[in-house]
C-alpha cells in the first residue's frame, strides 16, 4: 500500500452505457495505488464494463467524485484530459479495432498519432508490440480476417503502444480457447511486473473477469460487483468463490 | 385541419429545427477542430485527406468525363434548336457559360460526388459507430472528428472543386463537337470567343466557393449522421437515406443563395 493513489472514487454511481438513466453500480468507494493489480468480477450484467468504461475516462460518473493521476474525471473531457488519457490503455473485450487499416497499422497507428510518425517509423516499434504478442504472422492482414482470440491480442498491442502507466482490460478471457486463455494468463502479470518490451517498468493493472479462478496465482487483488444490490465489494487478496458461475451456467443452458 | 395532421406538421418543424441545430453544433465543432488541430498528427492525417482527395475526385475522373461529354450534348441540343429559330447562334457560348459554369456543372457534380462518395461516408462511419471504433478512438486519444471528419471534409470540398473543373472543360468542350454536328456555322475560334466574352471573374471567384461549399457540406452532413448519434447496424440505411435527402436540400439552398448574390452583384 505504499505507491501514490492513481484511481480515486468516492461515493460514485457508475451508469449504465447501453441504457440511459440506468443505474450499473452505487456507492462505490475505492483506491488504486501505483503498481497494484486489481480483478474485478461479477457475474453477467452486474456492471463489470460500464465501471471500466467509466475508470477508462469512456463515461462519467452518474454521481461521486473521480479522480485520475488527480485530475477530477467529472470536468475533464476534453483535449486537456489527453496527457491523462495517455497515461491509461484500454483493452476491449470485443478488441474495436479499425477495419479499414491492417493488424500492423492498427497497433502503430496511437504512436503515429501522437508523436507524429511517418508508416515507415513506427514500424520497428509496431513490429516489437506485435511479436511480443506473438502477432507477427499477421501484421499485413486486415481484423476481419482474425479469430476474436487473436483480435484481442491485436487490442492489446494497440493499448500498449504508446507505453500507458495503467492498463485497463475489460474481460479478457471472454470468448477464448483455452490456448489463448493460457496465453492471457501468463502474459498479463508478465506486463504488471514489468515486460522488457515496456524497458521493464511495472504497470498499474486492473481488469475484469466472470470468473476469479483463473486469477487467483497472479498475486492480484480482488473486488466484487454483486448483481442484485449493485454494490462494489472489496475482497483484499484472496479471491471469493466464484458462486455465480454455475447458476450462471445453468441458465445460459436453459435458455 | 384536423388536430392529427396539424399535430404531424409541428412534429416535422420541431424535428427540422432539431437537424439544424445538430448539424449547425457538429459543424462548429468540425471547423473548431480543423483550426485548432491545424498541424496536429500531420503524418497521419495528411494521407488521409489524399486518400479522400482521391476518392472524391481522381477516382471519378473517367465517370465524370463521360458525363461532361453528355452533358454537352445535351446543353447544346436542346439550345442549338432554340438559337437557330432566331438566328441567335451568336449566344451559343453564352448560354454554355450560363447552364454549364454557373448551375449544372457544380450541382450535377455535387450530387454524383454525393451518391458515390456521401454514402460511403455514412455507411463506413455508421458502421464504425455501431462497432464501437469511436470508443476505441476515445480510448487511446485520438479525437474521432479529426482521424474521421477532418480528412473527408476537405478531401471532398477540394474533390468537387476539381471535378467540377474538369466536367465544365469537358462539356464546354464537346458542346462545340455537338454543335458541328448540328451544322452550326460557327468556328471554333469564334465559339471560344464567346466563351471568353461571357466569362467574368466573378463566375471564377463564384465557381470556386460554391464547390468547396458543396464538399464542405455533403461531407459534413453525411459524417454527421454516421457519427454523431448512437446506431445500431440496422439503422445506417435509414441514416444513409437522411443524409442524402439533407445534403441534395442544403446544396440547392446554397445554389440559390449564390445565384442572390450572382444577381446582387
Amino acid at each position: 500500500m505504499s505507491g501514490e493513489p492513481i484511481i480515486e472514487l468516492r461515493a460514485v454511481t457508475v451508469p449504465s452505457r447501453r441504457e440511459g438513466g440506468r443505474i450499473s453500480t452505487e456507492d462505490v468507494n475505492w483506491t488504486v495505488r501505483e503498481k497494484e493489480f486489481w480483478v474485478v468480477g461479477g457475474p453477467q450484467g452486474s456492471g463489470k464494463s460500464d465501471l471500466m468504461f467509466l475508470l477508462a475516462g469512456l463515461n462519467r460518473p452518474a454521481s461521486g467524485a473521480y479522480t485520475l493521476f488527480g485530475q477530477d474525471m467529472t470536468q475533464h473531457f476534453g483535449d486537456e484530459f489527453l496527457p491523462c488519457r495517455l497515461r491509461v490503455g484500454m483493452v476491449f473485450d470485443d478488441a474495436r479495432l479499425l477495419n479499414q487499416l491492417t493488424i500492423a497499422e492498427n497497433v502503430a497507428l496511437p504512436a503515429r498519432y501522437h508523436n507524429d510518425l511517418h508508416a515507415d517509423e513506427a514500424e520497428t516499434w509496431a513490429g516489437a508490440l506485435l511479436k511480443a504478442t506473438g502477432l507477427g504472422e499477421f501484421a499485413g492482414q486486415t481484423p476481419g480476417t482474425l479469430a476474436r482470440n487473436w483480435r484481442r491480442r491485436v487490442a492489446l498491442a494497440r493499448a500498449l503502444a504508446v507505453r500507458p502507466e495503467v492498463l485497463i482490460l475489460e474481460n479478457p478471457l471472454r470468448g477464448l480457447d483455452a490456448r489463448h486463455a493460457a496465453w492471457w494468463i501468463d502474459f498479463v502479470p508478465q506486463l504488471w511486473r514489468g515486460h522488457e518490451l515496456l524497458r521493464g517498468k511495472a504497470m498499474t493493472m486492473i481488469l475484469s473477469t466472470d470468473e476469479f479462478q483463473p486469477w487467483r496465482a497472479a498475486g492480484a487483488q480482488f473486488a466484487t460487483l454483486e448483481l442484485d444490490s449493485r454494490k462494489f465489494v472489496l475482497a483484499g487478496e484472496h479471491a471469493p468463490e466464484d458462486e455465480w458461475s454455475l447458476p450462471q451456467a445453468a441458465d445460459e443452458e436453459g435458455t | 385541419m384536423p388536430p392529427s395532421f396539424a399535430s404531424f406538421i409541428g412534429r416535422k418543424i420541431i424535428r427540422g429545427f432539431l437537424t439544424v441545430h445538430g448539424l449547425g453544433a457538429f459543424a462548429l465543432i468540425t471547423a473548431g477542430v480543423m483550426l485548432r488541430k491545424f498541424g496536429v498528427a500531420r503524418h497521419v492525417i495528411h494521407p488521409l485527406i489524399r486518400a479522400h482527395l482521391a476518392r472524391s475526385g481522381l477516382r471519378m475522373l473517367p465517370m465524370m468525363l463521360f458525363i461532361s461529354f453528355a452533358l454537352g450534348l445535351v446543353v447544346i441540343g436542346q439550345t442549338v434548336v432554340l438559337l437557330q429559330k432566331f438566328g441567335a447562334t451568336e449566344f451559343l457560348g453564352g448560354a454554355m457559360i450560363a447552364v454549364v459554369v454557373r448551375e449544372l456543372g457544380p450541382l450535377l457534380t455535387a450530387f454524383i460526388v454525393l451518391s458515390r462518395t456521401g454514402t460511403a461516408n455514412v455507411i463506413e462511419l455508421g458502421t464504425a459507430r455501431a462497432l464501437g471504433e469511436i470508443e476505441a478512438l476515445e480510448a487511446l486519444g485520438i479525437d474521432p472528428i479529426h482521424y474521421y471528419v477532418v480528412p473527408r471534409v476537405i478531401g471532398m470540398a477540394l474533390g468537387i472543386f476539381s471535378l467540377t473543373i474538369y466536367l465544365i472543360i469537358g462539356a464546354l468542350g464537346s458542346g462545340y463537337l455537338w454543335a458541328f454536328l448540328q451544322d452550326v456555322p460557327l468556328r471554333p475560334g469564334d465559339y471560344f470567343a464567346q466563351l471568353a466574352e461571357a466569362l467574368t471573374a466573378l463566375d471564377f471567384i463564384i465557381l470556386a466557393l460554391k464547390t468547396l461549399f458543396f464538399g464542405a457540406i455533403i461531407a459534413t452532413v453525411t459524417c454527421y449522421h454516421g457519427l454523431a448519434q448512437p446506431l445500431r447496424l440496422e439503422e445506417v440505411s435509414s441514416a444513409t437515406v437522411r443524409a442524402v435527402a439533407q445534403s441534395m436540400v442544403l446544396c440547392v439552398l446554397l445554389d440559390a443563395l449564390f445565384i442572390v448574390l450572382y444577381l446582387l452583384a
